[in-house]
């Protein structure tokens, strides 16, 4: 008898604290987006029409955001592979050391990381010049462009890309990859044959944990780019806390998190969903 | 094409893995090393953006702001009790998880990701629509904290659970054996065996409570944390102050992470002397690594 209540002690602070402040939360957040009226007086009556206002008023911050996340999910994941694979296959005694510079961003606070791209990427700066040179910062200016947002966002994901793929190629036994050697195939083939499918889940994981706080961030757009440049999370921010536009800002919220769990799902069908859920499920 | 340059075309073509994996090590500290080195600006006016000349005067101010610092301590002491509630009650899921097979566990498992798959907008809204309708809470600390432990959490369970998954039970049943209560066996061999884990769990816990801005700008009232600071800051330019305060808060976790490798280190240490030490699984991987992946 005592074992079978057991975990439901050992779980139930926790699981309360998660149902009463994140459950129930997202029910208000639904409910509210079906509220109408002016700010002081709104009240739920089923306003659907806040869904279809939002969206089509909104529907280029939303294209953009998608947009801008899947490229940064793209770049940190060809940045991300070549460093994990270093650190799990080459690096030796430098291994530590590796892991270490990976997660060292995290140790200076997000904003701040993200203003200091503003100071590399203003237009007195060295890089730009360079960048400049290289044809790669049109009209001598990166900063307020797409372009810098995207760079931002890679940047300040990269290292949940680096590490669930560094985690999977660890545990790659590797004999594996000897045995691709030794039935004579060439390194590219190994790779691509034996270690690349074997890193699936790694690379699964840190898009998924990539995609999905980049969709809805608002910092590197706010600070790198532009009018031009906003994305969802801006539009969400400003409406919630500037605005007090709760009901529009509320259906905004619960379509990106709708979007994203659709998108997620699709993505798990396709990639496989042993691959993400492998481990959280056991 | 003569012999050397076609040794070095080899060496770069043989490398050329482990050379963009540096480049990007190198690109991911780049901003690191900006701010330090901005840290001994001295700028003209209010934007720390260009460099002008180098000067200590912040570092010997460098809690000269009594905002900021104000700021500061609101983070240390809200990361702080996040950190606490989150780790104790984290730890106690994980156990649940790992140790039984109950009914709900699918469902607690779910409860848990979810909250990492969900985008901190969407979070910080949520909350901010379930305090102004409940309006019990008045926003503020209270509200800040009840957020941070809220997405600590999920990060707990999961650095716990991995260390607890590897958990040698033998020792457990050996210490019953030896007569002693489950609240003796607990505190003695599983919390010191496991303590590494939890360390580690806290660690995490008070890294994303201290740099957490997104929730925080929704949840805050007229709280103002270290972020928030900044981030009002960056409209009106931000003071140097702010770059020296990042490196110290930088430096200070550095010494920490390096005690919490340390204290791995030893943990594994003390597991490791048994009489008949297993042969195989673990016996390559060097110490340290194995608890991370």
């Amino acid at each position: 008898m005592r074992r079978r209540v057991a975990p439901y002690f050992l779980l139930g602070p926790g699981a309360a604290w998660l149902l009463l402040f994140f459950v129930v939360p997202l029910y208000y957040l639904f409910e509210l987006s079906l509220n109408s009226g002016v700010f002081g007086s709104y009240e739920f009556n089923w306003h659907w029409a806040n869904y279809g206002d939002a969206l089509s008023l909104y529907e280029t911050q939303f294209v953009r955001s998608f947009e801008y996340a899947g490229l940064a999910t793209l770049f940190a994941l060809l940045l991300a592979y070549p460093l994990a694979y270093t650190i799990a296959f080459k690096a030796g005694r430098w291994r530590n050391v590796l892991l270490f510079a990976v997660v060292a961003p995290f140790f200076t606070t997000y904003l701040i990381r993200t203003l200091a791209w503003e100071t590399i990427l203003s237009d007195q700066s060295p890089v730009v010049s360079v960048l400049d040179t290289l044809g790669l910062a049109p009209e001598g200016h990166v900063l307020a462009t797409g372009g810098a947002v995207i760079a931002g966002l890679t940047y300040n994901f990269l290292p949940f890309m680096v590490l669930p793929i560094y985690a999977s190629l660890e545990r790659i036994d590797v004999r594996l990859i000897e045995a691709g050697k030794d039935l004579y195939a060439s390194a590219s083939q190994t790779f691509f044959r034996v270690t690349l499918p074997l890193s699936a889940p790694g690379v699964v994981a840190g898009t998924l944990l990539t995609f999905i706080p980049a969709s809805g961030d608002y910092v590197n757009a706010q600070f790198l780019g532009s009018a031009s440049n906003q994305m969802i999370g801006n539009v969400i921010q400003s409406l919630y806390l500037k605005q007090s536009d709760y009901p529009a800002a509320a259906a905004l919220s619960f379509v990106l998190m709708a979007a994203i769990l659709i998108l997620v799902l699709i993505y798990i069908r396709f990639a496989g969903s042993e691959a993400l859920m492998g481990e959280e499920a056991v | 094409m003569g012999g050397r340059g076609g040794g070095a075309w080899r060496w770069l073509r043989e490398h050329a893995v482990q050379i963009v994996g540096v480049l990007v090590v190198l690109y991911m500290l780049i901003p690191i090393v900006v701010i330090f080195a901005f840290s001994f600006n001295d700028p003209a006016g209010r934007y720390n953006f260009t460099w002008v000349g180098f000067t200590f005067s912040h570092w010997s101010n460098a809690f000269g702001i009594p905002e900021l610092n104000e700021a500061l301590v609101t983070s240390l002491k809200l990361a702080v009790l996040a950190t606490l509630i989150s780790t104790v009650i984290g730890t106690l899921m994980a156990m649940a998880l790992v140790r039984y097979e109950f009914f709900g566990r699918r469902a607690a498992n779910f409860l848990i990701v979810i909250p990492m798959a969900t985008p901190e907008v969407v979070m910080g809204s949520a909350l901010l629509s379930f305090f102004l309708i409940l309006g019990t809470f008045s926003l503020g600390f209270q509200t800040l904290l009840i957020a941070h432990v809220m997405f600590c959490i999920s990060f707990v369970v999961v650095v716990v659970r991995s260390r607890l998954i590897g958990f040698d039970r033998n020792l457990e049943e050996a210490a019953k054996d030896l007569g002693a209560s489950p609240f003796t066996t607990f505190r003695l061999v599983t919390l010191p065996l496991i303590m590494p884990g939890i360390f580690g769990a806290a660690m995490l816990a008070f890294a994303l409570s201290i740099d957490d801005f997104v929730i925080s700008n929704f949840n805050s009232g007229t709280t103002v944390t270290f972020p928030l600071y900044i981030f009002g800051a960056a409209q009106r330019g931000i003071p140097v102050e702010v770059n020296v305060i990042a490196m110290i808060l930088f430096f200070f976790t550095v010494c920490a992470m390096g005690f919490a490798t340390w204290q791995q280190r030893r943990a594994e240490k003390l597991t490791s002397v048994r009489p008949e030490q297993e042969v195989g699984v673990g016996a390559g991987v060097p110490a340290g690594v194995s608890a991370n992946a």
